[in-house]
């Protein structure tokens, strides 16, 4: 019996499961993947936004500031990847500096600090590689970037250190209400819980059907990126968006929290949450609108295209909700963009909720907010490195060329709380075959690390999701 | 800190040639390091023939050809250190390496890049549709296979007709593997011709010339891929799509340099070949550094590695001894015209004791032309060419007197194309 079960093991989930994990209660995470981050969390433009282009009134342009303003101290106490890099819209006319108004009077609105309009001059001394044809610019100084790989663990660590449990390849498949409780059936055991907290992410609408409403549904809406190697030449310093226009929101233009610099996304509505494929016509589109904000982009830098599926709601705001058909559930559905940027703000707005419908906790007493990341070699100083390696001479072997990760950092990767049970999820924790060669020289190793770690054979190993085994078998036994 | 004569960054056929190279031209002092837990490079996973015609006049395969030089190393007394990744490369010739001992720092006079290349990945191409497994460079499949020997599929299609995914097809296919064709997007391989007869017509393995694949299937694992034909600006002909269903796609699409340490080092690089722009004594922009391999442009052949890697070695050593070949001379650019995609090196020392190394590829097939290479005027050298193709380099060697004193631009160029 478990007081609180939290569907979905996305940013969303395991921010929610960090959040309550302060109270002396029992929660448990259900995630149908293998590991946490494996969906809507793996494929988006890692920024956490501003807050000025949200209608105000919204669920949206209220949490995304709130968010927002959480992620400096958060990523300080999580010790995740989080830089303020700042962002600006970009206009290309004196029409669209119309509309850089409206934002910014948007923004004012919706309580977000420190916004500004500026002219191209300026623009051009805080991103010298824009386009010539910029003529101003909105500058939000409180945007910024994040690994949202690095986010999401560091909430599901720090959420299982303080007691949750986490429930992996568990996918919910119906709700049931039980006198107080609710019975939770998945694919493979039942469980019960007083609370449940639906962050299902794609799936939302499906597990909000489950408990009788459907005040929402998914339209599946489809984002194709570009991810450029980094080089010092085409370091980008800034988040770069264009004037949203009737036509869309235009491209963004961004620097990775690790220096990659990506264009993305496009947004097109398809047939199914399923549906992660990447066609050269989006290719196309999103290298023509990066090119007119950052003409520099040198696309044959490419690494890799990628698709990420945005759960976005028929009603246009986050559906964030007790249950109307059945007590003791919460929805936590249609987060689309920004989503991550509202994450630490959702989770604490799903507390209130939950407080609301009268969950009375106590403080956990062992709780602690602390939670240190696995130390980098590659972000190391000299002393550090040495430092590092005298420790754990595993610090020393260098598996991950491109990127610089040893050993020891991928062996931490796969025994952490929640940790990688993938070749996809040790290169989300810790960046090996992140890099130029995507795996290509350290692949084989990581999988023969995995392995051994987890005492599976190599034939089990897979890439990331169900089924997608990398070596089908031995040669020689 | 350390202190060797001479650093070897890379203990590939590269390194390991550079090494003996400048022990036989009198530097005991020397240290290759290798990133890798044994000697060799790439040619330890080339477990095929064919190695080494030019330079031992016999065919080895990539690890016996690798361990003719290993020996030498050792018999040299040679110092070398596995398992260790260099960090960075000073202006200073200082070379701070990892290793599992802890961080090491080297001072040295001089340094010889020898890394290697990589291999391209599906995202530089832009393949469409999902990501799953299944998907392969040809290299890592050849890694998994010939040294993990874990296998990685069933049924394959081969993209890129690069030398390693053609051998890659016949190994898979001894392997038990249906290897249902190769596609590539060019008119022409981009491999070996005797690989093309070895791998794929001696199997009746298919070869797809102007084909593209545009999309993949399977979200998990690869469920198969859409073919394509092209058109001469390589888009897809609409109406010419076919599927072949496959749980695996190798691909061979292209070799880069691995220049990362030469571009934070500061060192100049040369656009075209994207490895060291070098002076004809492999001497990079940075004094006293030196390049060779598949680091400096991409190679066919091992054997024009090591015919390279002597080169560096020697120059190298002689730069320790202090006869710098390069000082007091003119430097001559080297300019590729019609018909040629590029020259290494980019310079070459007028009146350079050693003469000059041209290496050189073509940007097309030709049959029945002459390679002609000028210097203002004059004609330095012509050959005749009975076939010219992308994927064969060409090595000239000029002669000292032949570069005795040269004072323009030195052209390359094909006539009767």
């Amino acid at each position: 019996m478990y007081d609180i079960l939290i569907i979905g093991g996305g940013a969303i989930g395991c921010s929610i499961a960090r959040r309550l994990s302060k109270y002396d209660l029992k929660i448990a995470l259900l995630e149908k993947n293998i590991e946490v981050c494996q969906e809507t969390t793996k494929a988006n433009s890692a920024v956490v936004h501003g807050g000025y282009d949200n209608i105000p009134g919204t669920l949206k342009a209220k949490l995304n500031v709130e968010g927002n303003l959480m992620y400096p101290e958060l990523s300080e106490e999580l010790d995740f990847a989080f830089k303020k890099t700042g962002s600006l819209v970009l206009a290309f006319s004196e029409d669209e500096m119309e509309t850089i108004k409206e934002l910014y009077n948007r923004g004012i609105k919706n309580g977000v600090p420190e916004l500004e309009i500026i002219d191209a001059d300026r623009a051009r001394e805080i991103e010298p590689k824009i386009a010539d044809n910029v003529v101003g610019a909105l500058y939000c100084k409180t945007a910024g970037v994040v690994d949202p790989f690095n986010y999401t663990y560091a909430m599901i660590e720090n959420a299982i250190d303080n007691g949750v449990e986490l429930f992996t390849e568990t996918e919910v498949v119906n709700l049931e209400k039980k006198g107080e409780t609710i019975l939770v059936k998945t694919n493979n055991r039942d469980f019960e819980a007083k609370y449940i907290i639906n962050a299902a992410g794609l799936y939302s609408d499906k597990v909000a059907n489950m408990a009788g409403d459907d005040d929402f549904y998914i339209i599946p809406t489809k984002g194709v990126y570009r991810l450029l190697d980094k080089t010092k030449a085409d370091f980008l310093n800034i988040v770069m968006f264009q004037t949203p226009t009737e036509k869309g929101k235009g491209v963004l233009v961004t620097p990775t929290y690790d220096g990659n610099s990506m264009i993305g996304p496009t947004a097109d509505i398809v047939s199914t949450v399923e549906d992660t494929t990447t066609e050269a016509e989006s290719l196309k589109k999103i290298d023509e609108l990066g090119r007119k904000s950052v003409p520099g982009l040198d696309l044959r830098k490419t690494i890799r295209v990628f698709t990420g599926v945005r759960a976005k709601p028929n009603t246009g705001d986050f559906m964030i909700y007790p249950s109307k058909k059945m007590d003791g559930v919460v929805h936590c559905g249609g987060i689309e963009s920004p989503g991550l940027a509202s994450a630490p703000a959702i989770a604490k707005y799903v507390e209130d909720i939950l407080l609301s419908l009268g969950m009375n906790p106590e403080p956990n007493k062992n709780y602690n907010p602390k939670r240190n990341s696995i130390p980098s070699i590659a972000r190391s100083d000299l002393k550090t490195k040495m430092k590092l390696v005298e420790e754990d001479p595993n610090y020393g072997k260098i598996i991950c060329r491109c990127e610089n990760v040893s050993e020891a950092e991928i062996i931490a990767a796969i025994n952490r709380p929640g940790g990688a049970k993938t070749v996809d999820g040790v290169k989300r924790r810790v960046r090996a075959g992140m890099g130029r060669c995507q795996g290509g020289f350290c692949g084989p190793r990581v999988l023969e690390i995995l392995s051994r770690e987890l005492k599976v054979d190599p034939t089990e190993i897979k890439k990331d999701l169900l089924g997608s085994e990398i070596v089908i078998r031995h040669l020689k036994k | 800190m350390l202190n060797y004569d001479l650093v070897i960054i890379g203990g590939g056929p590269a390194g390991l040639g550079a090494a003996v190279e400048a022990k036989k031209n009198g530097i005991d002092s020397i240290l290759i390091i290798e990133r890798d837990w044994e000697l060799g490079g790439i040619l330890n996973q080339c477990i095929h023939n064919g190695f080494g015609i030019h330079e031992f006049k016999e065919e080895l395969t990539g690890p016996e050809y690798a361990h003719r030089f290993i020996k030498q190393v050792k018999e040299n007394n040679i110092e070398y250190l596995l398992n260790t990744m260099v960090l960075e490369i000073s202006e200073e010739k200082e070379v701070i390496a990892m290793t599992d001992n802890g961080l090491i720092m080297i001072e040295a006079k001089s340094i010889i890049l020898a890394m290697g290349c990589r291999e391209r990945t599906a995202g530089a191409v832009g393949i469409g549709g999902y990501r799953p497994s299944g998907v392969y460079t040809a290299g890592m499949a050849q890694r998994l296979i010939n040294m993990e020997g874990l296998m990685v599929g069933k049924e394959v299609v081969i993209y890129g007709s690069g030398d390693i995914g053609l051998i890659m097809a016949r190994r898979m296919t001894l392997e038990g593997a249906k290897v249902k064709c190769v596609v590539e997007i060019s008119t022409h391989s981009s491999g070996l011709n005797r690989n093309i007869a070895q791998c794929l017509d001696d199997y009746g393995i298919p070869l797809y010339l102007s084909h593209n694949i545009s999309t993949i299937h399977g979200k998990h694992r690869i469920e198969g891929v859409t073919i394509s034909k092209v058109d001469e600006k390589w888009n897809p002909i609409p109406g010419t799509e076919e599927h072949i269903s496959c749980d695996t796609l190798l691909l061979s699409i292209g070799l880069i340099p691995e220049n990362e340490l030469t571009v934070n080092a500061g060192i100049e690089l040369n656009k075209t070949t994207n490895g060291p722009s070098v002076k004809s004594n492999m001497e990079t922009s940075m004094k006293g550094v030196f390049s060779c391999g598949n680091v400096l442009h991409v190679h066919d052949i091992v054997d024009f590695v090591t015919q390279e890697s002597r080169v560096a070695g020697r120059n190298a050593a002689n730069y320790i001894k202090g006869f710098d070949d390069s000082e007091d001379k003119l430097l001559i650019e080297t300019k590729a015209l019609d018909g040629i995609s590029y020259i290494v090196p980019n310079k070459i020392i007028s009146g350079g004791k050693d003469g000059a190394n041209l290496y050189m590829r073509s940007k097309n097939i030709y049959s029945n032309v002459t390679l002609e290479i000028k210097s203002g005027n004059k004609i330095i050298k012509s050959k005749k060419m009975r076939t010219m193709i992308p994927s064969e380099m060409i090595n000239i060697p000029l002669k000292p007197e032949e570069i005795a004193d040269l004072k323009e631009e030195l052209t390359v160029e094909v006539i009767g194309i």
